[in-house]
């Protein structure tokens, strides 16, 4: 877990999409090298916060402030399925002015464990392996905050592990890693602090032995069982 | 921006059918045209079947104007194009078929009815036109074109007839010889002779004889006859023709229908070439999920929208170059007018960019905006071509205001005006056509507001 002054910070984020209030009054913060895991049931407002986080949504209320680069993972890996997966990272390392562009691109390459198949275009991927390059292109920059929005869909339990092994080593190295995600397991055990959305709200932020110690012990069998009880009792 | 101009013909280069077809269709076009404005397709196909005997001959006079079997046919078949048939049968097939449009049948007897003309006995000569109108357009067609011939046709034999007529004026007044069948050559006193020599007799009469009073008379005729009638020659020579045309062109210009064809043919190529390439490749983006990654980035949306405006640019000079190399192969193109033809697709191509831009932002979806891009341009095309007068004043009204919306019909302008140094001005349309990118570029930039969600 890292300590230190917030490197982002959100404020009374609110955003509304037509009648429905998809954030209402969403605030925190996260340090240099914290994993914090964003989790809620669905249509919370876990896309809708990393979205804001990233840039690619204007709230309506409230702030943002990131002091540096920021990179971002969708849910839906951004890609161009008719380029290949080098010609992919080189592309968006060019749109983001990284410097040392070879260098970046073999980073990654190297880093996503796609070497054989640098060449071969993204659509003939599989779905991990996909996601694999959706998470490259985000680090190009080598961002002091990083956004994934549920980072491990489409990828097998080995390409999981592989996963949270590198993205641990970034949040040692200093990294910001604000990630949502279905599996509690995931926030539960690689999450510094979680910061629960319910219906647009924040309704906790903390760590999960902090919510587990929030429910009823009858209810604490475990995380997952301790989640949907905090969540019904606080009527979500 | 390059990089994603790179990035999209990289694209295109990886999709051998968009690009087979973008390559393949304006070929195909500008020869196909090409063909057709090369082959003399401006006589129509005529069967003709003459069934007058071939030692006739229609006589209009002493033989100075003659018609004969085969004069008829030279002078019939020098407008349109002459399929000769050897029977009523063989004719009315050729037409059924569709073989040719028409079959115009000389009757044996026509030559008979002509002389007939100037007995006392006339029958209206009939030349027989068999059609068929299983398509009306063409059913009209065929009808000008063989009224138009009749009534060509009937002209000449008309001036031939007055010219005889004048000739036989002529002589009346002037005298002269004259050839009869059977009778040769025989002396015509003429008006003008005999009004001399009744003079001459009248100077030696008496000048107290009985007869003096009758001569004068005679003389006195003779003289106004001769003048009177010599100025009835002019008028034989309007009856044939009483009324002419005088062509007055106030408006518009005079391009060529080759050059206006062409100019057609370029700019429904470049349009849908255009418009479909940028509305496919903009929803492209938002499919593929990359376009919240690109425009977060240092691009934006309004760098992304310029990048695919030059790209439209750029398809759109290459396929239009394409096929207008591909046209020179059967028809002739002043090339002299580069320049101005490579203004007028950089116009029209930015143009039609913006527009396709506007439609995929608005479709969001590659096939919704392809189905898009489709249903507007095809009608705006049609409306553009509707010319003035064939519909009434108001619903032109309304097609102008349609017309002006979209970048059809300025390219067009600004298209013949390239190619043809008598088509319209270019820089009007062209001025036209820089409004119309910025309007649809702020439609699509409105539409991309949207465009992540």
């Amino acid at each position: 877990m890292a300590d230190g002054a917030p490197v982002i910070e959100a404020r009374e984020l609110g955003k509304r999409f037509g009648e429905r209030e998809a954030l209402r009054g969403v605030s925190f913060g996260a340090a240099p090298g914290e994993l914090l895991a964003v989790i809620g049931p669905n249509g919370a407002g876990k896309t809708t916060l990393l979205s804001i986080l990233a840039g690619i949504l204007e709230p309506d209320s409230g702030t943002v402030s990131v002091p540096g680069a920021l990179g971002w993972v969708p849910q839906t890996a951004g890609l161009y399925r008719r380029l290949t997966v080098a010609e992919n990272l080189r592309l968006f390392a060019r749109l983001e002015r990284v410097e040392d562009l070879d260098a970046a691109v073999e980073r990654m390459i190297e880093q996503t464990g796609l070497g054989e198949r640098r060449d071969d275009l993204v659509g003939t991927l599989s779905g991990g392996n996909q996601q694999r390059v959706n998470i490259a292109i985000g680090l190009l920059a080598r961002p002091a905050v990083l956004l994934l929005d549920e980072p491990s869909t489409g990828l097998d339990p080995r390409q999981r592990e592989r996963l949270w092994e590198f993205v641990l080593g970034l949040a040692g190295a200093g990294t910001t890693v604000i990630y949502s995600t279905h599996h509690l397991l995931e926030a539960e055990r690689y999450g510094d602090r979680l910061l629960v959305l319910a219906d647009g709200e924040r309704v906790f932020e903390g760590t999960a032995e902090q919510l587990h110690a929030a429910v009823p012990a009858a209810d604490a069998r475990d995380f997952e069982a301790a989640f949907v009880s905090f969540l019904r009792e606080r009527g979500h | 921006m390059r990089w994603l101009l790179l990035k999209d013909l990289q694209i295109l280069r990886r999709s051998p059918l968009i690009v087979g077809l973008l390559i393949a269709y304006p070929v195909a076009l500008g020869l196909l045209i090409g063909f057709a404005l090369s082959t003399d397709n401006s006589k129509p196909r005529v069967a003709f079947l003459n069934e007058v005997d071939p030692s006739e001959q229609f006589q209009i006079g002493t033989g100075e104007g003659e018609i004969d079997r085969d004069q008829a046919r030279d002078e019939l078949c020098s407008r349109v194009e002459c399929v000769d048939a050897s029977s009523r049968e063989e004719a009315a097939q050729m037409v059924e078929d569709g073989e040719v449009i028409a079959a115009l049948i000389l009757p044996e007897d026509l030559l008979d009815k002509l002389r007939s003309l100037a007995s006392l006995n006339p029958e209206q000569p009939v030349v027989e036109v068999l059609v068929n109108q299983d398509d009306p357009v063409k059913a009209s067609l065929v009808d000008d074109r063989i009224q138009a011939l009749i009534t060509e046709a009937n002209l000449i034999l008309a001036q031939q007839i007055s010219d005889q007529a004048a000739t036989y004026l002529d002589l009346l007044i002037t005298g002269g010889n004259f050839s009869l069948p059977l009778l040769g050559e025989i002396d015509i006193l003429g008006l003008d002779r005999a009004a001399e020599i009744l003079r001459a007799v009248d100077d030696e009469l008496p000048a107290d004889s009985p007869a003096r009073d009758s001569l004068r008379q005679v003389t006195r005729f003779a003289q106004l006859a001769g003048d009177n009638l010599d100025l009835a020659l002019p008028l034989l020579g309007a009856i044939s023709q009483p009324i002419e045309v005088d062509k007055q062109v106030i408006a518009g210009n005079t391009a060529e229908l080759d050059d206006f064809a062409i100019a057609v043919a370029v700019t429904v190529t470049l349009m849908f070439v255009t418009v479909l390439l940028v509305a496919g490749s903009l929803a492209l983006e938002r499919e593929e999920n990359a376009f919240a990654r690109v425009t977060r980035g240092l691009v934006g949306p309004g760098g992304l929208l310029a990048e695919k405006v030059a790209l439209g640019v750029v398809a759109s000079v290459a396929v239009t170059l394409l096929l207008l190399v591909a046209l020179t192969a059967l028809v002739s193109i002043d090339w002299g007018r580069l320049p101005l033809i490579l203004l007028a697709i950089l116009g029209g191509g930015a143009a039609f960019a913006a527009f396709g831009a506007a439609i995929g932002g608005s479709a969001r979806e590659v096939r919704a905006s392809s189905l898009l891009a489709f249903m507007v341009s095809l009608p705006i095309a049609f409306l553009s071509l509707v010319p003035s007068g064939t519909v009434s004043p108001g619903v032109f009204d309304v097609i102008e205001v349609v017309r002006a919306l979209f970048p059809f019909d300025p390219a067009l302008d600004a298209m013949q005006g390239a190619l043809d140094a008598a088509g319209p001005d270019i820089w009007l349309p062209l001025v036209h056509l820089a409004a119309i990118v910025a309007a649809y570029g702020l439609l699509a930039r409105l539409a991309l507001r949207r465009f992540a969600g």
